[in-house]
C-alpha cells in the first residue's frame, strides 16, 4: 500500500523528522486559505497522487504568494497527471499538498528499503537529489551508497554517519544527517515499511535538514498488524476492480487487453497471461482465485471479469490440486447462469476430479469451450476474442 | 532417495489441528509420508487422525525422532513456528503459510545463522519426492517417481511443469516449491546444488518468475557448476511493472527483476530456456 506524500509526511514528522509545515487542500479556495495560513509569502502546490514524477508533468509548481498559490491550485486540481509512472491515462488530481518553500543549499537522495539479495534492510544515499534514482544507478552507480544493517544489532551510528561524510558532509551535519536516517530507520520497523524514500533530502541554506518529499509503501503482510496504517490507503487512487478482488480474498490486476483470465495460483497466472500474449492475444487481467475458492469466489471473479468492458471472451485455467475440478466447474456453471454469461468462455481444468469437472461443464448445456493443454487453451481463447 | 525427503523422512505438523493442516497431513498420510507428530499449543496429550499431538516441537521430537517439520500456522505466528522448529535442531522445516511479514523473515534469517536446520519457503506448496514422502500440498496424482528435478516459486505451475512430465512418460525425483516470497529460506541455488549431487536426478527444470535477482545468480551458478541439463520458464513476461503480481515477491521494481533479464541471463550460462509455460515437458524430453 502506497501512502500520499502528505500522509507520508504526516506520518514522519510525529516520529519528529525534519518535515516543512503544510496542508492538503481539496478546492482553489483551500489552497489559498492554506497559502494565507503559511504566511502568505513563496509556497509550493503539489499534486497528491501515487506516483512520482510529478514535478517534471507539471504537478509541482512554486507560488510566490496565496494569489498564486491559488491559482496553481485551480490548474492542478481537477488535472490528469500524465507522469512516466502513471500510464498514458494519467491521474486524476484530488488533492494538492500546499507547503511552506525553502531555501535549498543541496538535495540528496536516501531510501530505505529491504535488499532482497543481501536479506538486510539497506540504507541507499547518493548526492544526485531530486532526480530519478534508476537513471543515477545506470549512469553512474559510483554515486549510489548503500549500507547494510545487521538485523542482529541494527542500524548503528558509526554507519549513518559514514554515509553522511561519504555524502560529503562535514563532521558536524554528518551527525545530524545521522540522527535523520536513524530515525526513518525506527519509522521503517515500527510500521513494518517496504520502502521508505526521501527524494530530496535537503540542506537549506540556513543549515538545517528538510525531508521535502516523502514516499512510503507499507509491507501488505504486516497490514494486520498497523490497524492505523490502513487508515491511510486511498481508494481513489485504486483500480475499483483491484478493491472488489481484495475484498473476495482475489488477487487483481488490471491490465488493457480484451482476454479475461481466472486462474488459481500466482505463477500459473501470469504464465497464463504469457501464453496468451504468445498466441497474439492480449490479457485483460491478473487474476488469482487462490486455493480455497468457492462457488461465491468463482462468480465474483466473473463479475469482475465481466465489469471490464473491454473484455471479449474469458480464460479460466485451473490446475486442481486443493481446489476440486468439479467443485470449480459447479461454480463456473453456477456463475455463468446468473449472470447470463454471453462472451465466449474457454475452460481449462486438470487435477483433482478432473473428470467429474468436465463432466459437469458439459452437461451444463452452456456454450463452454473445453481445452486440454494451455497452448489448445490459449490459442482457443484468442481466436475467440477475435471473434472466429 | 533424491534430494531433501524420502520414505524414512519422519514429520511433525505445526498448526495440525487447523483446517489446512489437518486436512493436508491427511492426505501426506494417505501418500505413505511418514507423519510422526502433530504440534499445537494446549493439545498435547491428544490425538489427531492416529498422530499424537504436542504441545511444543522439542516435545514431539523427543517423542517420535521426527527430523523434518511442515508448518501450517497463520502468517501472525507464523515466523515463531519456524524458530521453534529450527531451535530444536529438526534437519528440515517447510512453511506453507502465505503472508508472512517481511520483517518477520529478516528476524528468521537472523536467528538461522549457523544453525544446521534447513528452511523451505515460506509461501510454498513443499517438497515431494514422488513414491516416498509428500510434505506439503501438491495434488498427489499427478506426480511419477523418475529422474526429472523441479524447483519451482510457484505452486499450480509446478504442478503444471510435472502433469507435462508425467503424460511424457518422464518422472520427477523431487519437486521443490521454494515458495513466492522476497526472502525464503532456500533458494535456486541450494536445490540446483543438490540435484547436481543426486544420482537420481539426471536434468531439472527450474520455474522462476518476475522479482529479484535469484534466477540471474542460479544462471551464475549454473555457468561454473551445473553438468546436468536445466531447462527453464520464468513467469510474468507480460507483467506491468511496478506492480506485485500475487505473490510479494513477484514485483518489477526500478526496472530491476524482469522476466527478459532472467532469460537472457539464463540462456547466456547455457540453460535451455522455454518461452512458452506450455513447453517445459518437451524441452526436457528433448535433453534426456
Amino acid at each position: 500500500m502506497n501512502l500520499h506524500e502528505y500522509q507520508s509526511k504526516e506520518l514522519l514528522a510525529a516520529y519528529g523528522l525534519p518535515v516543512l509545515a503544510g496542508y492538503c487542500a481539496y478546492t482553489a479556495g483551500e489552497v489559498e486559505a492554506a497559502a494565507d495560513h503559511l504566511g502568505g509569502g513563496v509556497c509550493v502546490v503539489k499534486a497528491q497522487v501515487h506516483a512520482g514524477g510529478r514535478g517534471k508533468a507539471g504537478g509541482v509548481k512554486v507560488a510566490k504568494d496565496s494569489a498564486e498559490a491559488r491559482h496553481y491550485g485551480e490548474q492542478i486540481l481537477g488535472m490528469r497527471l500524465v507522469t512516466p509512472q502513471t500510464g498514458a491515462d494519467g491521474k486524476l488530481v484530488r488533492k494538492v499538498y500546499v507547503e511552506a518553500g525553502c531555501n535549498i543549499e543541496r538535495e540528496f537522495y536516501l531510501s530505505l528499503l529491504v535488499d532482497r539479495a543481501a536479506k538486510r534492510i539497506a540504507i541507499v544515499a547518493s548526492t544526485e537529489g531530486g532526480m530519478e534514482i534508476e537513471e543515477v544507478a545506470e549512469k553512474d552507480p559510483s554515486k549510489i551508497i548503500t549500507q547494510l544493517v545487521d538485523p542482529s544489532v541494527g542500524l548503528q551510528s558509526f554507519q549513518t554517519i559514514q554515509v553522511g561524510m561519504s555524502l560529503g558532509l562535514s563532521a558536524a551535519q554528518a551527525r545530524e544527517f545521522g540522527e535523520i536516517v536513524e530515525g526513518l530507520y525506527e519509522v521503517f520497523m515500527d510500521c513494518d515499511l517496504a520502502l521508505l524514500e526521501i527524494n530530496p533530502l535537503v540542506l537549506t541554506k540556513e543549515g538545517g535538514f528538510i525531508l521535502l518529499d516523502a514516499k512510503c509503501a507499507t509491507d501488505n503482510n504486516a497490514l494486520f498488524r498497523h490497524p492505523e496504517l490502513k487508515e491511510y490507503q486511498d481508494y481513489d487512487e485504486m483500480d475499483p476492480r483491484d478493491l472488489r478482488a481484495g475484498k473476495f480474498g482475489l488477487s487483481y490486476v488490471g491490465l488493457d487487453g480484451n482476454i479475461g483470465c481466472m486462474v488459481n495460483g500466482a505463477g500459473l497466472a501470469m504464465g497464463t497471461m504469457d501464453i496468451i500474449k504468445e498466441y497474439g492475444g492480449e490479457p485483460a487481467n491478473f487474476l488469482d482465485v487462490g486455493g480455497g475458492a468457492s462457488r461465491e469466489t468463482v462468480t465474483e471473479a466473473f463479475k469482475i471479469l465481466l465489469s471490464d468492458s473491454n473484455v471479449k471472451a474469458i480464460l479460466v485455467n485451473i490446475f486442481g490440486g486443493i481446489m476440486k475440478c468439479d467443485v470449480i466447474a459447479a461454480g463456473i456453471v453456477d456463475a455463468a447462469k446468473s449472470l447470463s454469461l454471453s462472451v465466449p468462455l474457454v475452460v481449462r481444468l486438470q487435477g483433482t476430479n478432473v473428470e467429474e469437472g468436465r463432466k459437469i461443464l458439459q452437461e451444463s448445456d452452456l456454450n463452454i469451450v473445453p481445452a486440454d493443454t494451455m497452448s489448445d487453451a490459449a490459442e482457443k481463447v484468442v481466436q475467440a476474442a477475435n471473434g472466429s | 532417495m533424491s534430494i531433501l525427503v524420502n520414505k524414512n523422512t519422519r514429520v511433525i505438523t505445526q498448526g495440525m489441528t487447523g483446517k489446512s493442516g489437518s486436512f493436508h497431513t491427511e492426505k501426506c498420510l494417505e501418500y505413505g509420508t511418514q507423519m510422526v507428530a502433530g504440534v499445537g499449543p494446549g493439545k498435547g496429550g491428544k490425538e489427531h487422525l492416529g498422530i499424537p499431538l504436542f504441545d511444543t516441537v522439542a516435545q514431539a521430537k523427543e517423542a517420535t525422532d521426527a527430523n523434518a517439520s511442515v508448518i501450517y500456522v497463520p502468517p501472525p505466528f507464523a515466523a515463531d513456528a519456524i524458530m521453534e522448529a529450527v531451535e530444536a535442531d529438526l534437519d528440515l522445516v517447510i512453511c506453507i503459510t502465505e503472508g508472512i511479514p517481511v520483517l518477520d523473515m529478516l528476524k528468521v534469517n537472523a536467528f538461522m545463522k549457523g544453525k544446521r536446520t534447513r528452511l523451505i519457503g515460506p509461501n510454498c506448496p513443499g517438497v515431494i519426492t514422488p513414491g516416498e514422502a509428500k510434505l506439503g500440498i501438491m495434488p498427489a496424482q499427478i506426480h511419477k517417481p523418475g529422474n526429472v528435478g523441479v524447483v519451482s516459486r510457484s505452486g499450480t505451475l509446478t504442478y503444471e511443469a510435472v502433469f507435462q512430465l508425467t503424460e511424457l512418460g518422464i518422472g520427477q525425483s523431487t519437486c521443490v516449491g521454494i515458495g513466492g516470497d522476497p526472502l525464503n529460506g532456500t533458494n535456486f541455488i541450494d536445490c540446483l546444488e543438490l540435484f547436481e549431487q543426486d544420482p537420481e536426478t539426471a536434468a531439472v527444470i527450474m520455474i522462476g518468475e518476475i522479482g529479484g535477482s535469484a534466477e540471474e545468480e542460479a544462471a551464475a551458478w549454473i555457468k561454473d557448476n551445473m553438468s546436468k541439463p536445466v531447462v527453464s520458464f520464468i513467469a510474468g513476461a507480460t507483467a506491468p511493472a511496478g506492480r506485485t503480481m500475487g505473490h510479494a515477491g513477484a514485483i518489477v521494481s526500478g526496472g530491476k527483476g524482469t522476466a527478459e533479464g532472467k532469460f537472457e541471463a539464463l540462456e547466456a550460462a547455457g540453460v535451455t530456456v522455454s518461452r512458452s509455460p506450455a513447453t517445459l515437458g518437451e524441452k526436457i524430453k528433448g535433453l534426456l
